[in-house]
């Protein structure tokens, strides 16, 4: 399978997902943001980190990047596009995702490892998790509340694209496991053909038990499968 | 000519930083009711027709400086 990585100045998980890809056996490639074509790609992904410095706002100036219309392009064909962390803040603004990442409700950075639980397990890219699994994942951000008008949640919830949620161990979902003031404890959306992820966790710090565990591995075995 | 646009966040939207604000200016003795924060651009363009550039400036805030989901937006002539 092959995979692009897309490099923003200011992107710092590029590394990171480029080398979880690989140890998943994915072809990939680096793709810096003023490249006007794309290689043909299975998966696109949108990185973590602080594109533009976050100026204007999280993720704006890099959803007008020149790549960002092939990008477009391809998600339109089908193409599997995850955004993770900022990648998901890009994709909101490049209108692929609906919705919006405010400031964390505390007005704070936070960086630390939480549960989320999986809600649609019936996707490519969470084919090969459980239902209501409980996968315990970092999450380091300062724009990872969700919001959306009521219009577009109700859809996500109908069509069951709400692809993560936060939660405790025992899986419960509430105000106290809820890190950032995320709409309904969201933590991850899916566009309505299911083909688009974006997800404020980082599932590629979770593949090698040496310095996490491995609960982000079967996010890319869902992809290869 | 000159233009400014002011962004705020729309009514309904939580805005944890103007509660910071309101909240140490009470401290600091104010009376106030409520306070949003926002942002604020200066744009200059060249051009004579005041509604073409108004319109371009509206396409601005559209394509790139607002968020539309969250934030209302105001263009004044200066």
């Amino acid at each position: 399978m092959k995979s692009s990585v897309i490099v923003f100045p200011g992107s710092n998980c590029d590394r990171d997902i480029a080398s979880a890809l690989e140890k998943m056996q994915f072809k990939n490639q680096m793709i810096w943001h003023k490249e006007t074509k794309l290689p043909k790609s299975d998966l696109i992904v949108l990185p973590g980190g602080f594109s533009y410095g976050d100026y204007l706002r999280s993720g704006a100036i890099a959803g007008k990047s020149l790549i960002i219309d092939e990008v477009i392009k391809a998600a339109n064909d089908g193409c599997l596009i995850l955004g993770i962390c900022n990648g998901f803040q890009i994709l909101t603004e490049t209108g692929l995702l609906k919705g919006t990442l405010l400031k964390n409700k505390n007005l704070k950075f936070i960086n630390k490892d939480i549960q989320i639980k999986v809600l649609n397990n019936e996707t490519k890219f969470s084919n090969k998790y459980k239902k209501d699994e409980i996968l315990r994942i970092n999450i380091a951000h300062n724009e990872g509340n969700f919001f959306t008008d009521n219009n577009h949640l109700n859809l996500l919830k109908e069509n069951d694209l709400i692809a993560f949620k936060y939660c405790d161990e025992k899986g419960n979902i509430s105000d106290q496991s809820n890190p950032n003031g995320s709409l309904e404890n969201i933590a991850g959306i899916y566009n309505s053909k299911k083909n688009i992820l974006g997800m404020m966790p980082h599932p590629e710090r979770m593949v090698d038990k040496l310095i996490s565990n491995t609960d982000g591995v079967n996010l890319f075995s869902s992809l290869l499968n | 000519m000159k233009f400014s646009v002011t962004v705020t966040l729309k009514k309904d939207v939580l805005d944890p930083q103007g509660k910071v604000v309101q909240n140490t200016l009470t401290d600091l003795g104010m009376s106030l009711e409520n306070i949003r924060q926002g942002k604020y651009f200066e744009i200059e363009v060249d051009s004579k027709d005041g509604l073409k550039a108004e319109k371009n400036i509206d396409q601005m805030c559209k394509k790139l400086l607002v968020n539309l989901i969250i934030e209302d937006y105001k263009i004044n002539k200066l």
